[in-house]
């Protein structure tokens, strides 16, 4: 990546680009915009529980307003996506520059060990994310793009007109196939996260004796509840749509 | 034949000051000449790399070789137990005298007082450069460093780094190395075995090296040569050295005119774990600690002892009175903690009458249900149970135990596949040390000018028998902190010879020499094997000039070796070709080297009609079976002047003088 | 026991390799693996074979010249062990055992099961070392060292340099070797005078060698003979950041 060292040279920042560029450098984007997409999930999965408020939509509504006309929710919302697009490109090159070292003759037989449960996550997170951004693309295409090119109808509360996302997003529930494919997806966030959560600190050099535990066990439990939570919620609409309860 | 002239070049003075004064006056090659000046340094051991990595920072242009993949690889890093160093921190009275004469001492007399005294004074300055490297050694909670005591002498004066400490001090010496590589300094040849030395005007001047992947045979020259390749262990075929250690590095010095010494002087092990089978490639060491609280026994029996070995009874099987502690019955003073080579001696003997408790026959009991008992009941008491039952003495006890040897009895548990915490273990003697080697003077330069000699590869230091935790020490004291400044003496005479033109009619001989000894192997196109010419050889040696020799089977293993040489230039079956990656031709060539060795070392042993240090000969042993010295016939070294296989060797001597110690018999009854 | 062997047959580097099938009676469960391969290349020779190249020298577990990659796993099925100290008593009578190579595109093979590891000697000439010539030290006793700390050095330096980390890891990363010897030698107090330069070279060594990238995997922790663990490699990265950023180095 010598367009980077390059394009820093002028404004003296060789070592940066160097830093950037270098094996440890490129884990550590990874692990810092990951670290900032675990920090985005829980608002956006407290967000989500507005869905299950029986107002029709009111409190989701005036949440959804929220988040796309505060200017500082804007901005970090901007951080997210640059998060996001760097996690996945990056994430990607480094991929394939993993499979160019181990060479193109594999194992004949594959028996990885590892210290803990989620070796078979930690070998994989590639293919995990790749399925991840998928998700994320139909998620963003089928409500956010929505949203933003207008396509949603309008609904006034309090005197106020507001886009109401939440109707396309109950109607989406209607659907058996999208809750599956959220529900699905959401245990493969809980398996790249499982191991995510604790790997971000280990690239950032946290590793410590007395730490290190609660940081695999809070990220065990980070992993389950939140796509946990984000999982109940298709299927609690989808209840509701067949007046389950 | 006798030639008494061989002269140490030993610098007068008082042996205390001779070091430094000789030192201060040694001829210097000045800072630009050393940049025009070559050195060839064959071998990554301790002795090897530290001296590489030294003369490259001193501003000598190094080449060092190595058959490994890389140089951290040598076998010194396998040595346990530790480093001894005159450093006297634990206030017990160690100092460089005393290290020194415990050294000559346990060499039984055998070696160069100046050479042991340098030895003793440069040792305190190893750990200073060790540590200065980062070798992690054992510390207390003060943040000092920790001493052992180690080998029965009286002071603390081991050093060490868990049971690793070769591994440790290896690859200080390594990082060094690789420092001076990155810098240029020295020029590493990895897979590059040396097979021949190259002699010119009567100087070394370069060696034919053998690229092991392509099996190029490859001309270095230099302005002297250096050869740090390690001791000749592997000519008993099972030892506890590397599959891979050699001689012919310095076979091929010798059979270039450098003298071999005292090649009998060979060192035992008694704690090793036995041999299983025929197939076995190698033995392992068990640490010398272990004889602190095991008790060594045969069943008394010759019937139980078969019955063992055919496995119809176990160890548990054999009542206490059926037991012979032969250790505690021969020697009650010392009992299991006599000297390695008494204690080898004795197992040996219990065997040869039929008592051996392995398959082969060749194994004795170590056992430490003694010791767990002991233990336990001294735990229960501090523990304050009252009236324990004996399955919590035991389990106390085996707690105790692991404490003391966990990772020896984890390593025993791997390779023998019996818990030596309910079977005891078996141990059999095996070869692990060579104290005789290319002879050297004062300045470690052996006869032929320009050829020096390091490490175990000489035969300076240890006389008859090396002293425990002293091989590492001498390897990085040729390599730091002598040989660096010796060489000097050598090359302040060469300043003005150019670079060596390994076009010289001297390097292509030289060349088709080592081509014609290959193609001569691959020529015979027998039946057998190389390694079961070497396996064949090794049970010769170690049969007659093992443990304990006799004139008469010294007589016999001569013959036999002549014998074995004539069937291996008839019968060998070398497969594959000379010019690719061919380990069974590497294999050849040094089993070839071995046999020639296999006869000097017999002749030696021969030669020397007493018994002294790792020499023992039956015909001098005292009414109580103590070896019997002969100071007055037999203090110096026999070195030896190869004059090809069909000839006998020629018999040199190097006089010893004691002027600062008087010669004892070794006593411990 | 009567075994079956697939083992990987590679004339040369740039030669296509295959796997060619063994089948070995008579093998003891007291062998090492290492015997075993040996009575094979003993019965390879006289069928006027080329035995198998494989690397060994110690065989008691400390020089890392041993390598292998038996059923999927470096140096075999046993924990903290080498291939060297494995015996056939962890086999089964009738077992297929496949045998390969190191997988590495840093590790190219050379023969049969050998592979070049040099890239690893070329990582600590780098700066895997401290800068003192001989003679320069002072006493050394001088620089008190707290017994954990020396341990924990100790620890890490008990790499044998047998490369296992990289053929384990998925993406062949020498993080692990690497960052044992950056942990190593920043522990201790005569380490630490050049450690910023030291972890910036070695880094940067390791990244021109073709080493993948670590993803805290910790297979090579497993597998490692020496267990040395990948504490030393968020060691490695905090010295590595804090270099980056704080060094003179403008580079």
């Amino acid at each position: 990546m010598s367009w980077m060292t390059n394009a820093l040279k002028p404004i003296g920042l060789v070592w940066f680009a160097n830093f950037l560029t270098s094996s440890i450098g490129k884990k550590l984007l990874m692990s810092l915009s990951g670290l900032f997409l675990i920090l985005f999930l829980p608002v956006h999965l407290i967000g989500n529980l507005q869905l299950l408020t029986k107002d029709a939509g009111v409190s989701f509504n005036l949440y959804s307003y929220f988040m796309t006309h505060n200017p500082l929710i804007k901005t970090v919302s901007y951080l997210l996506y640059f998060s996001i697009i760097l996690h996945t490109i990056q994430g990607l090159l480094l991929w394939r520059k993993n499979k160019m070292a181990k060479g193109k003759i594999g194992y004949a037989v594959s028996a990885l060990r590892g210290d803990g449960t989620n070796v078979k996550a930690a070998a994989n997170m590639a293919w995990l994310g790749i399925i991840i951004f998928v998700f994320i693309a139909v998620h963003m295409y089928q409500f956010w793009l929505q949203m933003k090119l207008g396509k949603v109808p309008m609904v006034i509360i309090e005197g106020t007109e507001y886009k109401n996302l939440y109707e396309p997003v109950v109607l989406a529930f209607s659907n058996p196939g999208f809750v599956l494919f959220y529900v699905v997806s959401m245990i493969i966030i809980g398996i790249h996260l499982n191991h995510g959560f604790q790997s971000s600190f280990q690239t950032l050099g946290l590793n410590h004796k007395k730490y290190t535990p609660f940081i695999k066990y809070i990220g065990r439990v980070y992993a389950f509840i939140v796509p946990f939570g984000f999982a109940i919620i298709p299927i609690i609409v989808y209840g509701r749509n067949n007046l389950w309860w | 034949m006798d030639n008494l002239n061989l002269n140490g070049n030993v610098p007068s003075g008082d042996l205390s000051d001779k070091w430094t004064k000789y030192r201060s006056t040694l001829p210097l090659v000045a800072p630009n000449n050393k940049l025009k000046i070559e050195i060839i340094v064959v071998g990554t051991g301790l002795a090897g790399a530290s001296a590489a990595a030294t003369l490259g920072e001193l501003g000598y242009l190094v080449k060092c070789y190595t058959f490994h993949d890389s140089p951290r690889r040598a076998h010194s890093i396998a040595a346990q137990g530790g480093i001894n160093a005159a450093k006297n921190y634990r206030n017990d009275g160690d100092s460089v005298f005393r290290l020194f004469y415990d050294t000559i001492k346990g060499g039984d007399y055998r070696s160069r007082e100046a050479n042991v005294y340098r030895l003793a004074e440069v040792s305190t300055s190893i750990i200073d450069q060790a540590v200065a490297q980062g070798v992690p050694f054992a510390r207390e909670y003060g943040g000092l460093l920790d001493n052992r005591s180690f080998g029965g002498v009286q002071v603390s004066r081991t050093f060490y780094a868990r049971g690793q400490t070769g591994q440790q001090l290896l690859l200080g010496a390594y990082q060094s190395l690789s420092r001076q590589i990155a810098l240029g300094n020295v020029k590493m040849f990895t897979r590059h075995e040396m097979i021949e030395l190259v002699v010119k005007d009567g100087k070394a001047r370069g060696i034919i090296a053998r690229n092991l992947l392509t099996g190029e045979l490859e001309k270095h020259g230099a302005h002297a040569v250096v050869l740090a390749t390690g001791g000749y262990g592997n000519v008993f075929y099972l030892s506890t050295n590397a599959m891979n250690c050699n001689v012919t590095a310095a076979m091929r010095a010798v059979a270039k005119g450098a003298f071999m010494a005292n090649p009998c002087f060979t060192q035992i092990h008694p704690t090793c774990i036995p041999q299983m089978g025929e197939y076995q490639s190698k033995l392992t060491l068990m640490s010398e600690s272990l004889r602190n609280d095991g008790r060594v026994w045969v069943p008394a029996k010759k019937e139980d002892a078969k019955a063992i070995r055919d496995g119809v009874k176990t160890a548990l099987d054999i009542p206490e009175t059926d037991r012979d502690y032969f250790l505690e019955r021969r020697y009650p003073a010392f009992g299991n903690l006599v000297p390695r080579d008494v204690a080898s001696r004795a197992a040996k003997t219990a065997c040869d009458e039929g008592n051996g408790i392995v398959p082969t026959g060749l194994g004795v009991f170590l056992d430490f249900s003694a010791a767990i008992e002991r233990y336990g009941k001294s735990k229960a008491n501090i523990l304050g149970l009252s009236n324990p039952s004996n399955a919590k003495v035991i389990e106390l006890g085996e707690k105790v135990i692991e404490e003391k040897y966990g990772n020896l009895f984890e390593m025993y548990e791997k390779i023998s596949g019996e818990n030596p915490y309910k079977f005891p273990m078996k141990i059999y003697p095996a070869v692990h040390y060579t104290m005789g080697g290319l002879w050297v003077d004062y300045n470690l330069m052996t006869n032929v000018p320009g050829l020096f000699s390091i490490g175990e590869s000489n035969f300076s230091d240890h006389g008859a028998n090396r002293l425990g935790a002293s091989a590492l020490m001498q390897g990085l004291a040729d390599g730091y902190f002598v040989l660096p400044y010796t060489i000097g003496t050598f090359l302040s005479e060469d300043i003005s010879t150019p670079k060596l033109d390994v076009n010289a009619p001297e390097f292509t001989a030289a060349a088709d020499l080592a081509k014609q000894r290959i193609d001569k192997l691959f020529a015979i196109k027998g039946k057998q094997s190389a390694e079961s010419f070497h396996r064949r050889l090794g049970k010769i040696i170690w049969e007659y000039c093992g443990m304990s020799r006799t004139a008469e089977g010294l007589t016999l293993a001569r013959q036999q070796v002549r014998a074995l040489r004539d069937e291996f230039y008839a019968d060998l079956y070398l497969p594959g070709v000379a010019n690719d990656l061919n380990p069974e031709l590497e294999k050849a060539l040094r089993v070839a080297d071995f046999i020639d060795l296999g006869e000097i070392m017999v002749v030696d042993a021969l030669d020397r009609n007493e018994s002294c240090g790792g020499h023992f000969r039956e015909e001098y042993q005292t009414p109580d079976g103590e070896a019997l010295r002969r100071d007055d016939e037999y203090a110096y070294v026999s070195a030896w002047e190869f004059k090809g296989a069909d000839q006998d060797p020629i018999l040199h001597k190097e006089m010893l003088h004691f002027d600062n110690v008087e010669l004892k018999t070794r006593s411990y009854k | 026991m009567k075994l079956t062997l697939k083992i990987w047959r590679q004339p040369s580097q740039n030669v296509k390799g295959k796997f060619e099938t063994y089948s070995l009676d008579n093998v003891s469960e007291h062998m090492s693996f290492l015997e075993m391969l040996d009575v094979l290349n003993e019965k390879l020779s006289f069928e006027q074979k080329v035995p198998i190249a494989f690397e060994h020298d110690c065989r008691e577990g400390i020089c890392g010249t041993c390598s292998l990659v038996i059923n999927g796993q470096p140096h075999g099925p046993l924990q903290g062990t080498t291939t060297c100290q494995l015996h056939m008593r962890n086999f089964k009578d009738g077992e297929t055992i496949v045998i390969e190579p190191y997988r590495a595109s840093a590790f190219p093979v050379l023969k049969d099961l050998s592979v070049d590891r040099g890239a690893l000697d070329r990582i600590i000439q780098a700066g895997g070392f401290i800068s003192v010539s001989t003679g320069q030290a002072q006493d050394a006793n001088a620089i008190p060292i707290e017994k954990d700390v020396a341990s924990h050095a100790f620890d890490a330096a008990t790499c044998i340099g047998c490369g296992a980390c990289v053929a384990a890891c998925p993406n062949s990363s020498a993080m692990l070797f690497t960052s044992a010897k950056v942990a190593h030698l920043a522990l201790l107090p005569q380490g630490k005078v050049e450690a910023q330069k030291r972890v910036l070279n070695m880094v940067r060594q390791m990244d021109l060698e073709n080493f993948g990238n670590c993803s805290n995997i910790t297979a090579c922790e497993a597998e490692c003979p020496k267990g040395i663990s990948v504490s030393n490699i968020a060691l490695m990265n905090r010295e590595f950041l804090s270099a980056s950023f704080s060094s003179n180095d403008a580079n």
